[in-house]
């Protein structure tokens, strides 16, 4: 029994060492002349961002291809482009921070309850990395997202499935006033960006707002704008 | 005849994983922004030892640790058992956002590992691994901790450096940004297992109220640290 198997697998391995033989035997000048330049290779990634929190609407996501490098790290001062989208939700000086290859801007604000599908994508260069961040419009500073995290054999058609939590860039004080918050809670009275950095200057993970609703009567925040960890499910889908 | 040689193989081969020494470098950081983490103790023991459990009573030693930052009790304890120990990694306070890293060589058989420092400004709150068991495969691996109740004492928020085992109050605002003068935020500690920690509540008025505590410095949502375990 055993004998006759080896037997089979001898045989079968036969023909296919002649015909690779063959092969190369065959090889002809025309075969050589058509190679061809490739096509360019695009690599492309549909990134789906789910607010999860109750009341905290989102700035316009970005989302960047990188081989390279964080966007933050705990402990370390905030770089002053994530400075600005923290406080202020503008993603454009993040979206061109050095170590991006592609970068893209969510068309809007994404509503509590409400999903954007983002799509970016990079030619002849498989990225390695994709962060992404968004800032929670209602606080002073606080922002969520991804930092880095590897595409590496991440084949086509396949998705990664993930949720975030939320930092702090540590860079204005939380102190929830009228005046310092950007997002409808203060109907626009509020300032984002702000070069002073009156906080601790490191990033952090935040601790959640306090609101007036629970205890800081100063606070233009009510219970509405609480929120606790996760704040965004994420999936990344390559499709190219 | 040839059944047997390979069960006994892989006989062989699981307890030289399960219980082979291991050498790991460990960070720990403190994700919070405003949560001092006094000094850290790290063990790796075997799977009948354990520093805290979630839902029973705290020892006396975790009491200790856990309203005044006294580690010298469960040190003991692991060292009894001939669990592998680090104590006080950070020399002194890991301040909010800092890290600190060290190494722990494992012997036979001491296969879990758990970490517990305690949080101030709090009464008896703590950051806690509980008996994580160490891959057996090289690697780096990272995990995240929440923050725990030891149910020992009520969470009055009153800084008042009380930081024995029954003395009320808190120890300290290592941070020098705490009130005083707070009327107390409980007199009660009515769940006595070790529990999730509810978060600190603070107030808005550091001269008074109900807390000494701030309610915009002084709060956190879980996880409140990262341990980043290579095993090599």
């Amino acid at each position: 029994m055993k004998r006759s198997i080896n037997n089979i697998a001898f045989v079968s391995l036969l023909p296919l060492a002649l015909l690779s033989g063959c092969n190369d035997n065959d090889s002809s000048p025309m075969e050589v002349e058509e190679v061809v330049i490739p096509e360019p290779v695009v690599y492309s990634y549909e990134v789906t961002v789910s607010n999860l929190t109750y009341g905290q609407p989102l700035s316009p996501v970005a989302v960047v291809l990188h081989d390279e490098g964080q966007f933050w790290q705990i402990g370390e001062s905030a770089s002053v482009a994530l400075e600005v989208l923290a406080e202020s939700g503008d993603n454009s000086s993040f979206l061109m921070e050095e170590n991006v290859l592609a970068g893209q801007s969510g068309t809007g604000i994404i509503m509590p309850g409400m999903s954007e599908t983002i799509e970016v994508s990079l030619t002849d260069n498989e990225p390695a990395l994709l962060s992404l961040a968004t800032m929670l419009v209602n606080t002073n500073d606080a922002f969520t997202g991804i930092n880095a995290i590897t595409l590496t054999n991440l084949p086509v058609g396949e998705s990664i499935s993930l949720t975030t939590r939320s930092y702090d860039a540590g860079t204005e004080k939380n102190s929830e006033l009228i005046s310092t918050i950007p997002g409808p809670a203060s109907s626009g009275a509020g300032e984002g960006f702000n070069e002073i950095r009156d906080d601790l200057d490191m990033v952090g993970m935040h601790a959640g707002v306090v609101s007036v609703d629970d205890g800081l009567s100063t606070s233009v925040l009510t219970q509405a704008h609480k929120f606790d960890n996760p704040t965004l499910h994420i999936t990344i889908n390559r499709t190219n | 005849m040839k059944i047997n040689t390979l069960m006994a193989g892989l006989t062989f081969a699981a307890t030289a994983l399960s219980s082979q020494a291991q050498q790991l470098d460990i960070t720990v950081t403190n994700l919070t922004q405003g949560i001092y983490y006094t000094p850290i103790l790290i063990g790796a023991h075997n799977a009948d030892t354990s520093l805290f459990s979630t839902g029973e009573m705290a020892s006396e030693s975790l009491q200790m640790m856990a309203e005044g930052g006294d580690i010298s009790g469960l040190s003991m304890m692991l060292s009894t058992a001939n669990a592998d120990v680090v104590e006080n990694p950070a020399e002194g306070l890991l301040a909010p956002t800092m890290t600190t890293t060290t190494t722990l060589d494992t012997t036979d058989g001491n296969m879990y590992l758990s970490l517990v420092a305690m949080m101030l400004p709090t009464n008896d709150g703590f950051v806690g691994l509980d008996s994580w068991m160490i891959p057996t495969e090289a690697g780096t691996y990272t995990l995240t901790l929440n923050a725990y109740d030891a149910g020992t004492e009520a969470n009055d928020e009153i800084i008042n450096g009380g930081g024995s085992p029954g003395v009320a109050g808190i120890p300290a605002a290592p941070g020098g940004d705490a009130g005083t003068g707070a009327m107390g935020v409980t007199m009660n500690e009515e769940n006595g297992y070790i529990h999730i920690h509810r978060g600190s509540l603070g107030d808005d008025d550091l001269a008074g109220g109900k807390s000494d505590l701030d309610n915009t410095v002084h709060r956190w949502l879980n996880p409140v640290a990262r341990i980043t375990v290579v095993v090599n």
